[in-house]
Order: C-alpha cells, then structure tokens, then sequence
C-alpha cells in the first residue's frame, strides 16, 4: 500500500485522502475555492477538483468532454475496466441502462420498503437501548442500509459482514492497492455468478431477476457482464452511502441538542431537515476522466487528467447557499446536489431519503435524548464516501 | 384577478430528482421511471403558488418554470 506524502499546499497539491481532509475537509475546500473554480494536483496521475457548484455543474452536464468509465480517482488507472452499468456509462449506452434500473427505485416503488425499514430500525435498537450508550456506526447506521438492499436484491441478511468488506476494500483501501481492489471484485463478482446461476433453475421476484428477465432496445437479454456489473453497483453504492449519510445526521444531532428538540417539537419538519443534512454532509464524491479538451469556469482542462467531482464541495458554495456552512435545520430553498446533477443522478435518491427518514425518525422515537460519548471518539471514511466509520454516543440527557 | 399559474417541467432537464412532487404533491406527478410531469394541464390552483415556487426553488436541474397568464 502507497502511503502519500503529507500536503503542504492544497491549491497546487490537494489531496483528498491526507487525514486532514478525512477528518474535517470544509475549510480546505472553501481555501481551494477562494483560490480558484478548478484547482488541479499531480498526485492520482493528474487530477482536477471543480471547487465551485457552478463548476461542478458544467462538468456534471458535459458528456461530451467528460467520461464516467472510471468513477473514482485512484492512484492507477488500470487499463482493465470493469463496468457497472450505468454508473461507468455514458451516452448513448447510458440511457437504456439506467431505465432498466429506475422503475424499481421510484418514490411509489421504495414507499412498499418502508415498513421493513422502520422495523429493521426498531430490531437494532432493541439490540443496544439498555446498554444506555452505543457505537452507532458499528451498531445502527451501517446495518439499516445493507439490510435494506439485502432484501431488495433478494439476498440473505448474514451475509452482511461479507459486502461490507468488500466495500471497504473497494472504496478506501482500493484507492491506494490495485491488488485489493480487484481481489475484493473478482470475489463479490463470483458471489453474484452463484446467486444468478441459482435463479435460472428457480425464478424469484426480486431485483435479481428483474435484471437477468430485462430486454435491451433489441429484445435481448443482458449479457451477464452487464447483469453482474449492475449489481455490484447496487449493493457497492447503496451501502456505504446511506450509512454515512445517517451516520452524518446522528452526528450533528448528537452535537448539536437544539436540532434536537426542534425535530422532536416539529416531526413534521423531518423532510426538510433531511435535505439540509444531505447538502450540509453530502457523503459521495464522484469523478469523471477527462477525454477532450475544454474550459470549465474560465479554467482549460485537459485530458489525461481525472476530475474529482465533488457534490459535497458544491453544497458548502455561499454563492448558491446562504450561510452554506451552518445548518439550517429548516432551510426552504436547497437545490443541493449530493445525489448528482444530470444524465447520472443517483438512481437510489428516493431510498436513500426513506432510509434516512425513517432511521432517523426511529431513533427520535426511542432515543430523544443523546450525546457524543467523551470517552470515545468519532472517525470518518477516507476518499470516495465519507461518513462517520466510529460514532460512540451516550444516551439520555447530560448531568 | 390575480393572474393564474402554470407550472411546467422540461423533460429534457428532468433527471427524477422527485422533489417537485415530494414538496407540491397537488401539482407534480412521475412517471414510472420517477422522472416529472405536471398534473392535468399545469395549472396552479388559488392557495397552491407558495408550493408552486418552492418546488421551482428545490429543482436541482432547473428544469421547472412557473408562468403567469
């Protein structure tokens, strides 16, 4: 594993895995910003971050200039891509792609989910409520997501512990050590070959089966490259992001007590706060691979270079938010983009909210009263998706 | 009078984001793939312009416009 060399100037040399970064990245971003729209570092074999929502913007429209075949700014770029349909897409073999995927994740569609959300919400509780304190990363937030999509996907609950490695490995330490990037596909490709292999003897009704029966513009089926890629994107994207997602939330709740009371006076007020807390701590940053080249904010961009896309950087823009570094618990007007702008919004959004919601919504129920437990200490993900990875948290009100 | 509304959605912008319908449910409908359309011929109804221009305001891709008449 390459260990990067310490930051001395983020304008000219940012990186977005330095500790500093993971531990508190908003007054590096608002340093790059004042400096310049794009800034761009050699380190990842040259590699740009548009700083400002505008920025941001331009290149998230721009498919022309901009390619999505590789998503995550890396050390290496190996030659040897593998796809998951449609994230690594772009026009036109994106549109088909994301459509097979969309009807499945509407808003009507993720409502039928809620139920089991909310009680696999409530069964975790239950698990850590007398003890009076948890780590709720470890505890809550990671496992509501993964359940979730479990289920969609048709697969077992136990096997958990196996994607959440994987994505780790994928994520964070793939960044850095191409070998346990691939080792940890190779693996969760050969988990789903088996579960597919099985459906063909005995049909299901879950997201599975809807991939291997979808027809393409020509009535045929997908090949199994792209039914396999599709869902590693699934379980990889569905995961880790909504866990650090509410994981963010429980966070600031924790911290901040008159949010607190507010949502527990207000219940109503809950999906609006949720938005402010997704632009506020927006968990994904993309990337694009530059392929022709371009200005961006008055910035020429040249190929070659990858571009870290960062939404989370665009929702702290005091151009297009007011006060965009606090958190106005009840901001009305928020077009934040943590879930993407343009052709590749997150096909998840609508779960993501439920999840969130409801995981939050649960936890007010059964837990009004909680606080950052002093004798532990929060740390947060490296890289692509950040969220807190330790949350340890008291319950009930301070002495 | 006071001049009427009308809300539309570009589909050309629209990428499902679904916050139009999720903030003016009475004006806002999504299609099966979750990608927006307004309700019946657009028009706002007296009581509805607050929703209407909050809907505006939360679009993440621009893609809604409210019209006098």
């Amino acid at each position: 594993m390459s260990d990067h060399a310490p930051v001395t100037d983020w304008i000219s040399d940012f990186d977005h895995t330095d500790p500093r970064w993971t531990e508190n990245p908003y007054p590096i971003w608002d340093q790059l910003r004042a400096a310049s729209p794009v800034v761009h570092t050699k380190r990842f074999l040259g590699c740009y971050m548009p700083t400002t929502y505008q920025a941001v913007r331009e290149i998230a429209h721009d498919t022309e200039h901009f390619s999505s075949r590789r998503v995550i700014v890396r050390d290496v770029r190996p030659e040897t891509l593998q796809p998951s349909p449609p994230i690594t897409s772009d026009p036109p073999e994106h549109k088909p792609a994301k459509q097979l995927l969309l009807p499945p994740f509407t808003p009507a569609a993720v409502k039928k989910l809620e139920p089991r959300v909310r009680a696999i919400c409530d069964e975790l509780i239950d698990g850590f409520i007398a003890d009076g304190k948890c780590d709720a990363a470890a505890r809550y937030t990671k496992h509501i997501p993964v359940r979730a999509i479990a289920h969609m996907l048709g697969i077992p609950d136990e096997d958990s512990d196996l994607f959440i490695r994987w994505i780790h490995e994928i994520l964070e330490l793939g960044i850095k050590d191409d070998g346990i990037l691939m080792g940890a596909v190779q693996e969760m490709t050969g988990y789903f070959i088996g579960h597919i292999e099985s459906r063909k003897q005995r049909p299901t009704d879950d997201l599975i089966s809807t991939l291997m029966n979808a027809r393409d513009n020509n009535g045929q089926p997908l090949s199994d490259a792209h039914v396999l890629g599709s869902l590693r994107l699934l379980l990889i994207a569905g995961i880790d992001t909504t866990w650090s997602a509410i994981g963010a939330s429980l966070w600031h709740l924790a911290r901040t007590p008159s949010d607190r009371a507010r949502l527990l006076a207000e219940p109503a007020l809950l999906p609006t706060a949720v938005e402010e807390l997704l632009r506020a701590y927006s968990p994904v940053t993309m990337a694009r691979e530059v392929m022709k080249q371009t200005v961006i904010s008055g910035c020429p961009v040249k190929p070659g270079n990858m571009v870290l896309l960062s939404f989370p950087a665009a929702n702290r823009d005091p151009a297009v938010f007011p006060d965009a570094d606090k958190v106005v618990i009840d901001r009305q007007e928020n077009r934040h983009a943590a879930f993407g702008l343009g052709i590749h919004r997150c096909v998840g959004s609508n779960l993501a909210r439920m999840e969130m919601t409801v995981a939050i919504e649960q936890w007010l129920k059964r837990i009004p009263e909680f606080r950052l437990d002093p004798a532990g200490r929060v740390t947060w993900s490296e890289g692509t998706v950040r969220g807190p990875r330790q949350l340890p948290l008291l319950f009930g009100k301070a002495n | 009078m006071p001049a009427r509304l009308r809300v539309h959605v570009d589909p050309e912008k629209c990428q499902g984001h679904a916050r139009c319908q999720a903030l003016a449910p009475e004006l806002f409908e999504l299609d099966e793939f979750g990608n927006a359309h307004s309700a019946g011929d657009g028009a706002v109804a007296e009581g509805l312009e607050d929703k209407a221009f909050l809907a505006k305001a939360n679009c993440p891709e621009i893609a809604i416009d409210v019209t006098e008449e």
